[in-house]
């Protein structure tokens, strides 16, 4: 099953297309990592794929064909939008009480069992908890519609690290014990990268590239050898070179079994260098990317080179 | 941290995936926007208290008043000085014209433009109830409740100003106020909640186009003060075509569209009137001490008319007589309603189609 299709799809905002050419098949039962730069169009997917907004261009699906934003895509989606936005006059318990209202399933005593746990005191203020009291609040209320997909905004951007880690903790024992899927977007891979199970880079509105992390870095290696012979390189496909100092950098799209030439040692890559390296180089052929039929890179490349 | 476990997801059969009920929006609804309706009851009910109070005073002044025998007596004529002495009230309709705009405004205009605003519309807008249901079971029930409070308000107003509205005490100096008097029209039972269900839907309209509280408040205030002063000065005296008399004297409670002379079928200028009546009036006019000439110039005048009459002059005058009250309400009441109706649907369709 994948949790989200699209097709094409695109979003203009006046003049400026902030998502184009998007086509994805997102799979279920995993974390989803959407990462990209501030600007990147990841909330603009994000808020298509929960019916926030309609697509200008092309076509998206939830949940195995459901139309986003439809009754039936609603109700097995859960939102945490950025900044976890909450009435911040209404109580904790309110906050529960409307969103018991305001849906079909809602987990009651898993939500209280859940707040006491954190420690969240009931009659207070939604507004008067800190931030990451909210963030928990607003992803326990996600949690308690027993949603299949769990989507969330940056959700740990404005965490402190402890309150970053109980956040995750919470999503993954979630993941655990209901089998949600997550889709999560973030600027920052680092805190992410034990947990996610496919990812997506979106740079300037477009995929750069979509795939499975473990096909993912099977299929990429890190190159190290003298700066000087980077230029004689002639091995697999170079997606991103960098230098520091006498050495070179090189990350490649190969596997384990590729042979290293001599002078250079290969090691796997981490998620974190393969993301960036894709990031810096938008035009970048994507192995395991889902890329739009007819899609240019070439064109796309000088575009970025202006 | 300790993993609690979550319950196995009950089995979903999405073909008779029932939408969420309506009646779970109520307590949303008043969980919300509990302080803005508790602000609109509280302000009301302290008005209304005083003005029940000021509306016996009135009341009982009145009832002493025209009680009072014989008429013109002095001891009488103190009592109508007492019962004139007290329109205060009456000179200030004009403070009650603001209430359905503010309530109007300061309850509609919040209920998408603070969504909008801080962002909670992500959260709202993603339950499983949807959001052109959710922006439904809101609008409607907070338009009943500021309807339905003001409509108790007018009610009170109506009964405030009832004595003025009395006809036929001419002999006491008790002189009658039309119904559609301007300021005194729009503070009755129908008029009044329309108005403040109108002053609600525009608001609301306002707030989904604009986006943020304040603006859209703003916003409300001067459409509502526009279409206020279009009704009351092109479209009320339209609602029904006017009578038309060539009596010279009118019942109080008559509202006069416009009057002319004619003569031998040509209606005749004011310029051309002036140059007729000025002589007679002059003439008829009895030579009296100039302090008190004033007292004198309206009967005189009325002489004037009388004469022309007589004269081959006809004075016509077009009106919409007392009796059309009900049906002016209930006309104005109308077409507010379905102005109201629009905008809110105007509103949820908007919510429907936004590209966020």
């Amino acid at each position: 099953m994948n949790i989200i299709e699209t097709s094409g799809l695109g979003k203009r905002y006046g003049g400026t297309w902030a998502l184009r050419e998007c086509t994805l098949a997102i799979p279920d039962g995993r974390v989803t990592a959407l990462v990209g730069p501030n600007g990147a169009g990841k909330s603009t997917l994000l808020n298509l794929a929960v019916g926030l907004s309609a697509p200008s261009a092309g076509e998206v699906s939830v949940l195995d064909g459901r139309p986003a934003g439809s009754p039936a895509a609603l109700d097995g989606i859960a939102f945490v939008a950025q900044d976890t936005p909450l009435y911040k006059n209404l109580s904790v318990a309110d906050m529960l009480y409307v969103t018991r209202s305001l849906n079909r399933r809602f987990d009651q005593p898993y939500a209280q069992a859940r707040l006491d746990e954190l420690g969240i005191p009931p009659k207070r203020r939604a507004g008067k908890l800190s931030g990451g009291q909210q963030a928990q609040l607003a992803l326990t209320l996600a949690l308690a519609r027993r949603p299949r997909l769990l989507v969330l905004d940056e959700p740990v951007a404005m965490l402190d690290p402890v309150a970053r880690h109980d956040f995750m903790a919470t999503v993954l024992t979630a993941m655990a014990a209901d089998g949600v899927s997550v889709l999560l977007s973030s600027h920052v891979l680092a805190e992410l990268e034990r947990v996610t199970g496919y990812l997506i880079l979106l740079s300037r509105g477009r995929v750069h590239l979509a795939g499975d992390v473990d096909a993912l870095l099977a299929s990429h290696r890190v190159l190290t050898g003298p700066a000087a012979d980077v230029d004689r390189y002639a091995g697999r496909p170079v997606v991103h070179a960098g230098r520091a100092e006498a050495q070179a950098h090189l990350l490649v799209q190969a596997t384990a079994d590729d042979p290293v030439p001599p002078g250079w040692t290969a090691r796997a890559a981490s998620l974190e260098e393969l993301a960036l390296a894709y990031l810096r180089e938008p035009g970048a052929v994507a192995l395991h990317g889902t890329l739009p039929p007819g899609h240019d890179r070439g064109a796309e490349k000088s575009e970025v080179t202006k | 941290m300790t993993a609690l476990t979550v319950p196995a997801r009950p089995e979903e059969d999405d073909a008779s995936l029932r939408p969420v009920p309506w009646r779970r929006m109520a307590g949303v609804t008043w969980r919300q926007h509990r302080f803005a309706l508790l602000g609109v009851v509280t302000l009301l009910g302290a008005l209304a208290v005083y003005l029940w109070m000021v509306g016996l005073q009135l009341h009982r002044a009145y009832a002493a008043a025209i009680a009072c025998h014989p008429a013109g007596s002095p001891a009488c004529q103190d009592l109508v000085n007492t019962f004139n002495g007290m329109d205060t009230f009456l000179a200030n309709g004009v403070i009650w014209q603001a209430l359905p705009v503010l309530i109007g405004a300061f309850v509609g205009a919040p209920v998408l433009a603070r969504e909008l605003e801080t962002g909670t519309y992500r959260y709202a807008w993603t339950q499983g109830f949807g959001r052109w249901r959710w922006t439904l079971g809101k609008l409607v029930p907070l338009a009943i409740a500021v309807t339905a409070a003001t409509g108790a308000f007018g009610a009170l107003l109506s009964w405030l100003y009832q004595p003025y509205f009395a006809t036929g005490h001419q002999a006491l100096g008790l002189s009658e106020t039309s119904p559609f008097n301007t300021g005194l029209f729009d503070l009755r039972e129908v008029a009044f909640p329309a108005w403040t269900l109108a002053a609600f839907a525009i608001g609301a309209l306002a707030g989904m186009l604009i986006r943020r509280v304040v603006p859209a408040i703003a916003a409300t205030l001067v459409v509502y003060a526009g279409l206020a002063f279009t009704a009351g000065l092109f479209l009320r005296e339209r609602y029904l075509t006017p009578l038309l008399t060539t009596k010279l004297t009118m019942p109080g409670s008559a509202w006069i569209i416009s009057q002319w002379w004619t003569k031998g079928g040509t209606t005749l200028s004011q310029s051309t009137m002036h140059q007729v009546m000025d002589p007679v009036f002059q003439r008829l006019m009895p030579a009296v001490p100039p302090d008190q000439v004033h007292l004198y110039k309206l009967p005189t005048f009325l002489d004037t008319e009388r004469y022309l009459t007589q004269h081959g002059y006809t004075y016509w005058t077009s009106y919409q007589p007392g009796s059309r009250f009900w049906p002016f309400q209930w006309i104005e009441g109308g077409w507010l309603l379905a102005l109201s109706a629009l905008l809110i649907a105007a509103t949820i369709w908007l919510v429907r189609r936004r590209a966020a």
